[in-house]
């Protein structure tokens, strides 16, 4: 019983990390919150399963494609959109919100969700750990869930991209100045962070169906995470997901599956009320306002 | 013969305030008119519905309900706060009258303002610890919290689950359901637009502008955040309130995304911090939503589209432009 | 002997690996004058900050008349009666510029100090506006802040400090910026302020100006306190022209 909670908590952790890390990346570098995560999520989705379908292409071409593609979507997203409307609090978040929104109802509208979209797994057949069946796929989302967080350490400790996710500034002016980064640091946040989200959705969908409310969904467990953990940490992803995929294992054992929303409801509230910058977030109130 | 455009101001003497506004009847006319029409035209549109059938009746309140919202969410924006989930007012308001009737057979007379209060003042308590923090965190959490408290009414099934609490009371008759939500309407948008002319407005603008300067002139910024969230949390709680009359029935629709973006789309279209721009966009956009209701969620990616447009392209939005040229003409002038 | 006012004990704050402000320690009697000194990063602008409240110091005391203030959110130590002004000034541009005070004198301290004789705030503030040197009887003040030039939106932060009735108060480099007569006429405006009891400390890099006020200054280099007395024994001090030689000091 505790071997199968901890296995599978630790699997459902990974999911919810692994969806987090992109959105939580873009806006730790750039402070952009990228509400069209959802919307970027599933275009990856989608275009996968079309590259599979309609053009054949192997499994191995594919995804690099996928992956690629939406990395120019949000670095496209960027340019073009939110170049002109950089520090304008109000517009930048209705902006990439209505982009999230309209490509998922489009989505909706023409039709995809009547199929039954799926990616195929990367592997198929189980393995015993510890006397709990689990399958390939979700091993290979842990593994894959691993790599990424010690990517994200290696990568937030030594580029200067990274170190400005840690908010590391080079100087006492910088660090006062209230630090928009360059329109390229911008953009490449935004392009890593989606080329992110493509990643988490390929490894992830094959578990399920390619829906439109995955796409809402992703976007509520990017943010859930973010507030509970602290959207500018890696240990914040961490702990967030953590935390998150645990209390989800357990109550979906001993009480209903049903209850994990109440669950990610009831420790978002918690969270708020305690320390409203996240378990780990960095007290930014004043301190990079002077 | 070369000409070029010249653009001049009209009745620049109405515009100031004072007594020149009174001088005479042309610019009495001129500052009265264009409030004194579309007020007498929604009060006295209700009598017409005879004449214009109820099918646009019920149009009409859907439009002031939606307008109610857009105004709520005007006030918060005025102050800084961009929120990205106006349901959060709407269902917390329908839910608390929908559920107060169901259990304790309360009236609707009883139940709409407790609504309004008991959902304001949930809202403002469950939003207070997110003021402190960066503008982008309160969109992010106004966001999550109407989708999350959906799920969790679906899944646990309280407050009727999914289903919904129907058979609730209805209003008490027809005058009353067209009448309130218009006259609401009405009172929010000059109370809002009287409240920002006024000095606490400027505060309120001030902290939206650059809060440090007004805490460095001790002003308690998060005190004057709270009330704005609570002022824009009655109007948008009443708002869910009534419907939930109106309908009859209250259900997790209420927390629906769509109350969250239509009344963003007709703001940002109407002309953000000028309330009657919001207004203006709810009465653009929800009659024009209801027209194209045969395209099914195709409207949405129609307002996303409206949204993104009118933030990268028109930011003044809809009524600034119309106050614009109301207030300014161009001409062509010959060029010596 | 003139009571303590400010107190500062061993503040000290650094950002990421930037040391800013380095065991700093010093004391202010009520009614003086006290200049802030040093090179350019030398932390000035990080002590007002950490004094004044946007900056919480990673160790060290502010104790003002009495009380510990150290850490406390901004518009509290605004309340008690410390104002400041911004090096990088920011009005409301599209107000006019009386308009701009209006918030300030919002306040509940304004409200508790001017007491029942309240008034309109509109008429305090074109008055307070003639005060800093606006003139009197003008268009000027009902100007739109985007319209002013630099020394008038200087002398509107003044304005919008002393519309708090302050005791003490914090000028970050009012006078960069500034012409030469621009400066020649705001200087007795600070001198009659600080004769008529209010206690000031200056920040500045126009040393000429800011010696002939000060009763006292200190010297900050790379964060920490190099120097503490009067402005001519300062000067004369071999460790303060070596940090000056350094780098370029205005004068």
């Amino acid at each position: 019983m505790i071997a199968s909670i901890i296995v599978y908590g630790l699997v459902n952790s990974a999911i919810l990390a692994l969806i987090a890390i992109g959105f939580s990346l873009t806006f730790g570098i750039s402070g952009v919150a990228n509400f069209a995560y959802g919307g970027f999520y599933l275009f990856s989705g989608y275009l996968t399963w079309m590259l599979l379908k309609y053009l054949g292409l192997p499994f191995g071409l594919a995804i690099p494609i996928a992956v690629l593609a939406t990395g120019l979507l949000g670095f496209l997203t960027y340019w073009v959109i939110l170049l002109r409307v950089r520090g304008i609090v109000l517009s930048e978040v209705i902006a990439t919100f209505a982009l999230g929104v309209g490509m998922l109802e489009f989505f909706r509208w023409k039709g995809f969700v009547t199929y039954e979209f799926t990616l195929p797994y990367f592997a198929k057949g189980t393995v015993m750990i510890a006397g709990v069946p689990l399958d390939y796929q979700r091993l290979i989302i842990i593994g894959i869930g691993l790599a990424l967080v010690l990517f994200l350490c290696l990568f937030t400790h030594h580029t200067r991209i990274g170190l400005s996710f840690r908010g590391i500034a080079q100087n006492e002016r910088t660090a006062i100045s209230l630090g928009i980064e360059s329109d390229w640091t911008a953009a490449l946040s935004l392009a890593l962070g989606s080329a992110l989200a493509a990643v988490a959705a390929i490894a992830i969908l094959p578990l399920g169906i390619i829906s439109i409310n995955v796409g809402y969904d992703v976007l509520l467990i990017a943010v859930a995470v973010g507030i509970i953990g602290g959207l500018e940490s890696v240990a914040g992803i961490l702990v967030g997901s953590l935390i998150l995929g645990y209390a989800q294992v357990i109550t979906g054992m001993y009480l209903a599956p049903e209850w994990t929303m109440v669950v990610y409801l009831a420790a978002i509230v918690v969270v708020l009320a305690i320390k409203p910058s996240g378990l780990f977030g960095k007290f930014k109130e004043l301190e990079e306002r002077v | 013969m070369r000409y070029r455009k010249e653009r001049l101001d009209r009745g620049i003497k109405a515009r100031c305030e004072d007594i020149f506004a009174l001088s005479s009847w042309r610019e009495i006319l001129y500052l009265l008119l264009p409030r004194a029409v579309p007020v007498l035209g929604l009060l006295v549109f209700p009598l017409l519905k005879g004449v214009v059938g109820l099918y646009w009746e019920k149009v009409l309140v859907i439009t002031c309900a939606i307008g109610l919202l857009a105004l709520s969410w005007d006030l918060m924006a005025s102050v800084g706060l961009v929120s990205l989930g106006q349901a959060l007012f709407f269902g917390a308001g329908a839910y608390i009258a929908g559920a107060l009737n169901q259990a304790f057979g309360l009236s609707p007379l009883i139940t709409i303002p407790m609504g309004t209060l008991g959902g304001a003042l949930f809202c403002t308590l469950l939003l207070f610890p997110v003021l402190r923090l960066r503008g982008v965190y309160f969109a992010i959490v106004t966001l999550i919290l109407p989708l999350l408290f959906g799920r969790v009414i679906e899944t646990t099934k309280v407050l009727g689950g999914t289903e919904g609490m129907s058979g609730l009371s209805p209003l008490p008759g027809i005058w009353f359901e067209l009448y309130v939500p218009v006259v609401a309407l009405l009172i929010a948008l000059f109370g809002f637009r009287r409240l920002i002319n006024e000095d606490y407005g400027l505060v309120l603008q001030g902290i939206r502008d650059n809060d440090r300067a007004v805490m460095s002139g001790a002003i308690n910024i998060y005190k004057f955040k709270a009330q704005a969230v609570f002022m824009a949390g009655v109007v948008g709680a009443f708002s869910g309130a009534f419907m939930t009359h109106y309908y009859q029935f209250v259900g997790i629709p209420a927390f629906a995304l769509d109350y969250s973006i239509l009344p963003l789309t007709c703001a940002v279209l109407g002309g953000v911090g000028s309330f009657a721009g919001p207004t203006l966009g709810a009465f653009i956009l929800v009659p024009l939503s209801e027209v194209l209701r045969a395209f099914g969620t195709l409207r949405v990616v129609f307002y996303s589209a409206i949204l993104i447009i009118c933030v990268v392209g028109l930011p003044e939005g809809v009524f600034h432009y119309i106050q614009r040229k109301y207030h300014q003409f161009e001409r062509l002038v010959e060029v010596e | 002997m003139r009571e303590t006012i400010l107190r500062v004990e061993g503040l000290s704050k650094r950002f990421g690996g930037v040391v800013a402000v380095e065991d700093v320690s010093f004391e202010l009697k009520r009614g003086e004058l006290l200049g802030v000194i040093g090179p350019n990063g030398s932390g000035k602008t990080t002590l007002v900050n950490l004094i004044t409240g946007f900056v919480k110091p990673d160790s060290g005391r502010v104790i003002y008349q009495g009380r510990n203030i150290t850490g406390k959110m901004p518009y509290r130590i605004a309340e008690l009666g410390i104002a400041r002004t911004f090096q990088m000034v920011r009005p409301f541009y599209q107000l006019p510029a009386y308009k701009n005070l209006i918030i300030p004198l919002y306040s509940p301290r304004v409200r508790r100090l001017r007491g029942g004789k309240y008034g309109e705030r509109d008429d305090v503030a074109v008055d307070l506006l003639e005060e800093v040197g606006f003139e009197r009887d003008s268009f000027v003040p009902y100007k739109v802040a985007a319209s002013l030039p630099h020394g008038y939106l200087k002398r509107l932060e003044l304005a919008r400090c002393l519309a708090l009735r302050p005791e003490l108060l914090v000028l970050d480099e009012l006078f960069s910026g500034m012409s030469m007569s621009e400066v020649a006429s705001t200087l007795p405006i600070i001198e009659r302020l600080n004769e008529e009891g209010l206690t000031i400390i200056m920040v500045e890099h126009r040393l000429r100006e800011l010696f002939r006020v000060a009763d006292r200054v200190i010297v900050l280099n790379f964060g920490r306190k190099i120097a503490d007395g009067p402005p001519q024994e300062v000067m004369e001090s071999e460790e303060v022209r070596a940090a000056y030689l350094g780098s370029e000091a205005e004068s």
